[in-house]
């Protein structure tokens, strides 16, 4: 198994609730706490396992503002994994879900360095390495109904730009739509393999156009003005 | 990236303690260090383990969470991190065995003293490689994903060493020809590796902005980076020098890690009179630690990290 996110790019419209539901389930979760540095001083900032960062592609009249909301990969080769000197950081066999043991971690960041996708936050406060669990205290859960038992990220998305599922199935809906919508890894030369795939605007560049009724003839448009401009 | 002072500081001051017991140990095994008796070589290689040991302590101070520093030495098949605790943790018995022997042996070398000397060389070696390793290692930083990495650690511990060791012989009182013409050596070998590094960090090679956010080759820039201060990943990847800085430290690190240095133990070599000869072989290692502070700053500062394209870089 292959378990990752597909985001769509087209759909995502960067409404950052994601970001929200990631924090609050996370923050009680299996890595939690999700420090929070000064949240009511002048710079609050913190750790987060999920941030959307918003560009503008191309230039006007063909520009388009493209959302993207990045957690980790769950990289096939994940260096972060195989950088780390304690054994801290691991991939599960059984799905490839990558983590990070906080009784083993020792905050030498170097994970973090080996991350080309910003994916691993040292907490500050705590001194361990923190990094999205694709919500593994979520999805494996059998008190939670069925349809639950997905990450916090996906089942919050109001315009359902992030569909969960198993990439190593070809006829899973995730397999499906990166093959039907052509889907991409970010910065596939580096060879990180990342399973999370992003779906690209969909190629709709100018809104669509009804053609009007051809114009009448010269005669007749030379009547019409006439009849308008005569006054008995 | 962010220069971490704790890691300049280790960098530098025990790839210099190694570098040193290096030198020491191998011309010990090719026969003694010329100049210097069984009291020198032993004080020698107590100067670099001190060095060594010094740096080793002060990379403790980046972790995070120490407690769980003993933990590192368990991922030695996967981890150059892991590899440099092992190779130095492993050299310490090597080095006492091979100082008490030298201690009981008066200098001389045998079959087992020779062996024991070159297990020393070996581990003071792989420790100075991993290090470099551990940087070089890593895909996400373009500026440090090459060769070039761990043979400019390897060559700067060596030529430090080499430096040290000229003003230890020339502070015994002993004629230092031997000693200065091996730094003299390692120091230009040294200066030429660092200039073609330099030269192949100019450019910028890496991933572009087109492949991190989104497979087009048109223009993409950042609008809105989704927070509104700086998080973990711009405190340690985001540090950016001026240009301008950059260049005068470049200048420093030619000054005063090769060029001086070099001066400096060229005159040694022509002159007779003792505290001349005392002043310039210590004042050789100083400015030469200098330059490698700066050198070693450099190295952090000048490397760009890939996840500065998410926030707008352009390419790395």
């Amino acid at each position: 198994m292959k378990l990752g996110l597909v985001i769509d790019t087209d759909t995502c419209v960067g409404c950052h609730a994601c970001v929200v539901a990631c924090k609050q389930w996370n923050t009680s979760g299996t890595l939690g706490p999700l420090t929070d540095y000064q949240p009511y001083g002048k710079e609050p900032s913190g750790v987060a396992f999920n941030r959307v960062r918003t560009y503008e592609v191309d230039t006007y009249p063909n520009n388009k503002t493209i959302n993207m909301p990045m957690s980790c990969m769950h990289c096939e080769t994940a260096d972060c994994v195989t950088v780390c000197p304690t054994g801290a950081s691991f991939k599960r066999a059984e799905d490839g879900i990558v983590l990070v043991d906080q009784d083993k971690c020792m905050g030498c960041n170097l994970c973090a360095w080996a991350c080309p996708y910003g994916a691993r936050e040292l907490d500050e406060a705590v001194g361990t390495m923190k990094k999205c669990t694709l919500c593994v205290d979520r999805i494996y859960d059998e008190q939670l109904p069925e349809a639950e038992r997905q990450p916090a990220c996906v089942i919050t998305c109001p315009t359902s730009a992030r569909t969960f599922g198993d990439l190593d199935d070809p006829d899973s809906q995730v397999s499906r739509l990166v093959r039907e919508r052509n889907g991409y890894q970010s910065m596939p030369e580096l060879g990180y393999n990342p399973v999370n795939h992003y779906l690209p605007p969909r190629h709709k560049p100018h809104a669509e156009t009804t053609p009007g009724a051809s114009l009448p003839s010269l005669t007749e448009r030379f009547k019409s003005w006439l009849d308008k401009a005569v006054v008995r | 990236m962010h220069p971490a002072l704790s890691v300049i500081f280790f960098t530098v001051v025990s790839g210099a303690g190694f570098g040193l017991v290096i030198l020491t140990a191998g011309l010990g095994v090719l026969g003694g260090v010329p100049g210097l008796g069984a009291t020198g070589i032993l004080t020698a290689l107590l100067v670099g383990v001190v060095l060594a040991t010094a740096g080793l302590m002060a990379s403790t101070l980046h972790l995070a969470n120490p407690r769980n520093a003993w933990r590192a030495f368990f991922r030695f098949r996967t981890s150059w991190l892991s590899r440099e605790a092992v190779f130095s943790v492993l050299f310490y018995p090597c080095v006492a065995l091979y100082m008490f022997g030298l201690w009981r042996t008066d200098g001389a070398h045998g079959i087992g003293m020779s062996l024991v000397g070159l297990l020393v060389l070996l581990l003071a070696l792989a420790t100075v490689f991993a290090t470099g390793m551990i940087y070089a290692s890593l895909r996400t930083i373009p500026q440090w994903n090459s060769p070039l990495v761990p043979t400019n650690y390897l060559l700067l511990s060596l030529a430090s060493g080499a430096v040290l060791l000229t003003g230890l012989t020339v502070a015994f009182g002993e004629p230092p020809a031997v000693a200065a013409t091996l730094a003299l050596v390692l120091l230009v070998t040294a200066a030429m590796a660092k200039a073609v590094y330099y030269f192949w960090i100019g450019k910028p090679q890496g991933p572009t902005i087109n492949t991190a956010v989104g497979p087009t080759r048109a223009r993409i820039k950042i609008l809105e980076s989704g927070q509104s201060s700086d998080s973990f990943l711009n405190r340690e990847f985001s540090y950016e020098a001026a240009a301008e800085r950059i260049l005068r430290l470049r200048l420093v690190v030619y000054l005063c890690a090769f060029l001086l240095p070099f001066v400096l133990l060229v005159l040694l070599l022509g002159t007779d009179g003792a505290a001349l000869s005392l002043a310039l072989a210590l004042v050789a290692p100083v400015l030469l630690m200098v330059g490698l502070l700066a050198e070693r700053w450099l190295f952090f500062a000048e490397a760009r990290h890939v996840v500065n394209l998410f926030y707008g870089r352009q390419q790395c």
